[in-house]
């Protein structure tokens, strides 16, 4: 929609142009959120995409996904052989509410940065212990666990005037074999729950709940645990007033569909261990 | 900035904040549509750099120097007659054959999307479509579309047009974005835009409005607050019988009722500074004690909505908050009761839904050379519209003129003054053209929804099933307005049960005032939300004396000969056959296995009655005329917006004449064009309308025999009138040669005056998987059978059978217009309110029964609410079937099937069919 009260438009060319914000300014990545809902109290925009930032960079280290990447892009990727997690990018993606077109213009910081438990590109992040790379407005940076970049709903870790660069995400994760569980209120609707399992080779298994809680959480352990020590985990590392109530989804039920979720993921990782 | 736009370069700036949608329609790309201005609906689908892209959330200024193919782009269009087909891309091409659409809305997004596929997401279209909504459809005619596979039949040659798949004569206008909708006209010089500030307290007076800041806003022109207004109350409702809704309304009131009532309205140069006045206007209000419950706001001590006024408003009881009230009874409710072996008895909750049109309620209005009030509008009513304009506003009917070219969708929600009386209000005052468009979000906080209501039925029974007792209970939620309320609460109250025999029968309804968003007209007008009580009690009945749901319905329902009241005739009766076609689709018909064996299978029907035509009057008129060379053009009054009457009104005009439907030129919907017309509401665009357009083409028909008899001299009995000319035996005369000389035109006029009505009906059925560790509902299997007399057109009659049980399983599943314990609106956008999107539907077997009716035209009956009715309680009656759980609130989203069956395993939602043991008195789940 138009967003009526925006005066200017910054487009930067590189970082040094962009150390002037100021309260009523916004980072403008994909937009796809940003013009989606009315921002009266916005009067600036400021254009990430003139910055050039590689979409996503893959070396000995991991990828390196830019902040600005594309959904499309991301979804698109070739990963290298014996990255047993690579479905798992394509599985966020489809995870999104919106359709293929907003991915075409979506990014997974803005995604990140919008911090709604819906959010994929959280789960993903989160799970694959992702590291945020967080410029910051005196030309530093800093870095972040992505598990902790989301705080709550609709609120992210970033200070006034920091953004979000891109995201590491380690190689060992990478190698991870991942298992995946969504839900929601409708057929292919904002999740209601997100479950994402990883089992590393060294056996070291976690599951992250994300869309049923205010914030990512992850649950980690030594080796795949029985049923009973999962779902004490859960029950001690969820408390109620944890699990999100919106309209997409009861509390209780989104408590349900965690405990059943993790479950069938333990038991599809105990079954495909990775090499 | 420069852009390529349709392969032209254009240089043009856009607004820095401005979304690229609106930056293309400045520049006269009308085929981009606004529909949920948010990235939801893809209404607003362009290319980018041959991307697919939602343009609305699409900053424009990034759009510099890139390649934009919006619908106008997709193929080459010359020549001024329009597209033929050779020059539309084949996806155009492949709509027009399938006729992928009704209101057309959402197809130049649908079309720019579809093309831009690759294989593999064409292989998952639910997955690759889903940022594409309709509202009409239900997606299995723009499935067969993006399939190749074609269903309009050729409108050519001899025969009949008359129950052939005839296309719609818009259709190469809605495939090519070319057909215009309310806003998709360049703005007139010095227009007006109107923004309209919004309550933001449930119950309170306004004390008073400082305008100071506004009007030092650069750009605000004017402000108008409820000193501007006329004095007279009205009612946003539009009847033929004005007196059917209470006067209760103000144009600005210095009251407030409810969150979102209209407080003032600041017209200004551009939306941004309409918007900017409207944030700087400071409004004091007194607030007033607020009820938000329909039963609390009945209570002695409840605070009065309307207690100010008097007789003349025709509140039913302003003291009680009572807007209408309803008693009807048959035999003697006590002794039905006491003569069953068997009482079944629950309350039934519907909750509040919108139509979710993709066009939202709009308007232009202005004064003409002539000085002539002219509105432009999205309305369903345009005659009853300037009727009230002239009332409001103490103005000679020649003096204001109202018309609609093709309207985004309906559904009931047009048939409502929403924004006309505002912006005729500031046209008067200003002199100027003025628009107004409702945000996506005022749709839902500032225009009515469906009316919320509580149900309470009671069912009394013989151990053999034969009904003794129904008795029914009514508390609808009218919200701050009575619009529609009393209508509703009577058309809920009749066929819903009128559709049994029974002896002994009694009726209470109560539509309420509450601080909430007033409720309206929405496709069923009350039927959908009691049908859905009746036919869960029914099947709940049916459990409980262990009777097949079939044969319960067939021991008790209404039959052909059973008497009418009123100026109701069972003019045919299909009811018998519909039960059979679905009994035998749901025994015969192969369906989808659940998706693994831990899912539960069940079957549920329900059936719906609907009289054919509103009660009281119903008017329509028609006018044809001989163009000469074989053509004509027929004028109607009513309105398009995905109906499908227009191919109708030319199918039948086209098969009294004895020619092809595309011979038929149609003009409507405009106060200008012709003399009255009730409006397109109620199921009659067909019944009533039609009806006229088949007189006048008779009375035409009839003019053209006698001329050509007495020019050829031969009998007129020997006379046949052929596409463009009459024969006789071996003599002919053209039509042209026939006109002659004659200073007067050869034309024909009809009118219908809609009665006497018939009685149409509809039966659902569903197979449903249910996944009892999620809650998750799935359609396995879907029937409608259809009782609508002759089909004009089979193609858009299953059209609107399956868009009906599209929409209907929306408000049995999803939607949910949820509003807090302050009144306010939760969720007004479409991404938290969910309307069906296309991975949500199963594709509907529609089936028709073979029935003629002797009321409606040509044996036809009405075919665009009724569809809706049935669903919702077929599918919590399946979902029941399969898990042993009742659902008896909707909708039925899978943490409330979750939470109820968890319930159920708690011992805490007992099953009559737990305790209805034969020959004891039951009472299952009061709440």
């Amino acid at each position: 929609m138009d967003l009526n009260t925006i005066t200017a438009i910054c487009r930067p060319g590189d970082r040094d142009d962009i150390q002037s914000w100021r309260t009523g300014d916004a980072w403008l990545a994909g937009g796809t959120w940003l013009f989606s809902e009315p921002q009266p109290d916005l009067l600036r925009l400021i254009d990430l995409a003139g910055l050039g930032w590689p979409a996503l960079e893959i070396d000995q280290d991991g990828p390196r996904i830019g902040a600005t990447c594309t959904l499309a892009h991301l979804a698109a990727a070739d990963w290298p052989v014996g990255w047993l997690a690579a479905p798992l990018f394509r599985q966020c993606c489809r995870a999104l509410l919106g359709s293929f077109k907003i991915w075409n213009a979506a990014t997974v910081g803005g995604n990140l940065c919008m911090a709604l438990p819906a959010g994929p590109m959280a789960a993903l992040t989160a799970a694959l212990d992702g590291v945020c790379v967080i410029w910051t407005p005196d030309g530093g940076q800093r870095c972040l666990p992505a598990i902790d970049f989301v705080v709550g709903p609709q609120q992210n870790a970033l200070r006034p005037g920091e953004v979000l660069r891109e995201i590491r995400l380690p190689i060992e994760a990478a190698r991870r074999r991942t298992a995946f569980r969504q839900i929601s209120l409708t057929p292919l609707g904002r999740s209601a729950a997100l479950l994402i399992g990883t089992r590393a080779p060294s056996g070291a298994f976690a599951v992250t709940v994300t869309a049923a809680t205010r914030r990512p959480i992850r649950l980690a352990f030594q080796a795949i645990p029985a049923p009973a020590e999962l779902s004490d985990a859960i029950d001690r590392g969820i408390p109620d007033a944890l699990y999100y109530d919106d309209l997409h989804g009861a509390p209780d039920w989104r408590r349900h569909m965690t405990f059943r979720f993790a479950e069938e993921i333990r038991r599809e990782l105990v079954k495909h261990p990775p090499p | 900035m420069i852009i390529r736009i349709n392969g032209g370069e254009r240089d043009a700036a856009p607004l820095p904040g401005q979304c690229l949608r609106t930056f293309l329609r400045e520049l006269g790309c009308f085929g981009v549509k606004k529909g949920c201005d948010a990235g939801d609906c893809g209404a607003c689908t362009i290319l980018l750099d041959g991307q697919p892209v939602h343009s609305c959330v699409t900053p424009a200024f990034r759009a510099e120097g890139r390649d934009v193919t919006t619908i106008e782009g997709l193929a080459r269009i010359e020549g001024p007659g329009g597209p033929g087909d050779d020059e539309l891309h084949a996806m155009q091409r492949r709509f027009l054959a399938a006729q992928g659409f009704q209101c057309g809305f959402c197809t130049a997004g649908m079309v720019l999307t579809a093309a831009s596929l690759d294989q593999a997401q064409r292989r998952d279209l639910p997955a690759a479509m889903k940022g594409n909504l309709c509202r009409c459809t239900g997606y299995r005619a723009i499935e067969d579309a993006i399939g190749g596979i074609a269903h309009a039949e050729q409108d050519d040659g001899p025969g009949s047009p008359f129950g052939r798949s005839i296309p719609s004569p818009a259709g190469p206008g809605v495939v090519t974005g070319t057909v215009r909708y309310t806003l998709d006209i360049p703005s007139p010089t010095g227009l007006l835009h109107l923004k309209l500030l919004r309550s933001a307290h449930a119950h309170a007076r306004i004390v008073s409005i400082d305008t100071t800041a506004t009007l030092a806003v650069p750009g605000v022109h004017s402000v108008l607050t409820p000193s501007d207004s006329p004095a007279k109350l009205f009612s946003t409702a539009r009847h033929e019988n004005p007196l059917d809704d209470p006067d209760d309304t103000r144009v600005l009131d210095d009251v407030v009722r409810f969150i979102g009532q209209r407080v003032a309205a600041v017209l200004a140069e551009s939306e941004a500074a309409a918007e900017a006045g409207c944030r700087a206007l400071v409004v004091a209000y007194e607030p007033l004690p607020a009820v938000f419950d329909p039963d609390a706001a009945m209570r002695p001590d409840a605070p009065l909505l309307h207690g100010d006024k008097g007789p003349e408003a025709r509140i039913h009881d302003p003291g009680r908050n009572l807007v209408a009230e309803v008693r009807l009874s048959g035999g003697d409710i006590a002794d039905g009761l006491a003569a069953a072996d068997i009482v079944h008895e629950a309350t039934y909750t519907t909750q509040r839904i919108q139509h979710a049109a993709l066009e939202t309620h709009a308007a232009i209005g202005w004064l003409d050379d002539a000085g002539c009030l002219t509105l432009r509008s999205s309305t369903q009513t345009p005659f009853l519209t300037r009727r009230a304009l002239c009332d409001l506003f103490d103005l000679p009917m020649e003096r204001v003129r109202v018309l609609c070219e093709r309207v985004g969708g309906g559904f009931g929600g047009k048939q409502e003054m929403l924004v006309e009386d505002i912006v005729a209000l500031a046209v008067l005052r200003t002199g100027r053209p003025v628009r107004l468009e409702f945000t996506r979000e005022e749709q839902f906080v500032g225009a009515p929804s469906r009316h919320p209501m509580r149900v309470t039925v009671t069912l009394g029974a013989r151990r053999d099933g034969t009904l003794t007792a129904m008795r029914m209970r009514v508390v609808s939620n009218a919200g701050a307005y009575g619009n529609h309320s009393g209508g509703v609460l009577y058309h809920g109250c009749g066929e819903s049960i009128a559709v049994y025999r029974c002896p002994n029968t009694y009726v209470e309804g109560y539509a309420v005032y509450t601080n909430t968003l007033p409720a309206g007209a929405f496709r069923g007008y009350g039927l959908s939300q009691t049908v859905f009580a009746v036919e869960s009690a029914m099947d709940e009945l049916a459990r409980a004396l262990r009777v097949d749901p079939f044969e319960l319905r067939r021991r008790n329902m209404i039959q052909a000969d059973d008497a009418q009241h009123d100026d109701v005739r069972m003019g045919s009766y299909g009811l018998d056959q519909c039960l059979d076609l679905v009994e035998a689709s749901l025994r015969d018909t192969p369906y989808a296995p659940p998706p693994d064996a831990s899912w539960r299978v069940g079957v549920g029907i329900a059936l719906a009655m609907i009289h054919t035509i509103p009660p009281r009057g119903h008017f329509a008129e028609a006018r044809i005329v001989s163009l000469g060379g074989g053509r004509y053009e027929l004028t109607v009054g009513t309105a398009e917006f995905g109906n499908g009457t227009t191919t109708v009104h030319a199918q039948i005009a086209a098969s009294v004449l004895n020619t092809t439907a595309r011979s038929i030129h149609i003009r409507q919907s405009d106060t200008a064009l012709i003399g009255h017309d009730t409006g397109a509401f109620g199921s009659t665009g067909t019944v009533v309308a039609g009806k006229a357009t088949e007189r006048a083409a008779v009375e035409l028909r009839e003019h053209l025999l006698d001329l050509a008899a007495a020019r050829l001299n031969v009998d007129r009995a020997s006379c046949v009138l052929r596409a463009g000319w009459v024969e006789s035996g071996g003599a002919r005369i053209d039509l042209d040669a026939l006109r002659g000389s004659m200073e007067t035109e050869l034309a024909g006029t009809g009118s219908s005056d809609g009665t006497p009505r018939s009685i149409a009906f509809n039966v659902q059925g569903f197979r449903v998987a249910v996944q009892p560790g999620t809650g998750e509902i799935r359609i396995l299997h879907s029937v409608q059978a259809a009782d609508a007399g002759r089909v004009i057109n089979p193609m858009q009659c299953r059209g609107q059978v399956e868009g009906g049980v599209a929409q209907a399983i929306g408000a049995a599943l999803y939607e949910d217009l949820k509003i807090d314990a302050t009144g306010r609106v939760l969720n007004p956008a479409l991404r938290h309110y969910h309307i069906p999107a296309w991975a949500d539907l199963p594709r509907t077997e529609v089936l028709f029964a073979d029935t003629v009716d002797s009321v409606g035209p040509f044996g036809a009956k009405s075919m665009s609410e009724s569809p809706f009715n049935p669903v919702a309680p077929a599918l919590a009656n399946a979902a029941a079937d399969a898990v042993g759980v009742r659902i008896r609130e909707l909708p039925m989203t899978p943490d409330r099937v979750f939470r109820a069956m968890a319930a159920k395993e708690h011992g805490m939602g007992a099953l009559p069919a737990d305790i209805g043991n034969a020959g004891l008195r039951a009472r299952a789940g009061h709440e």
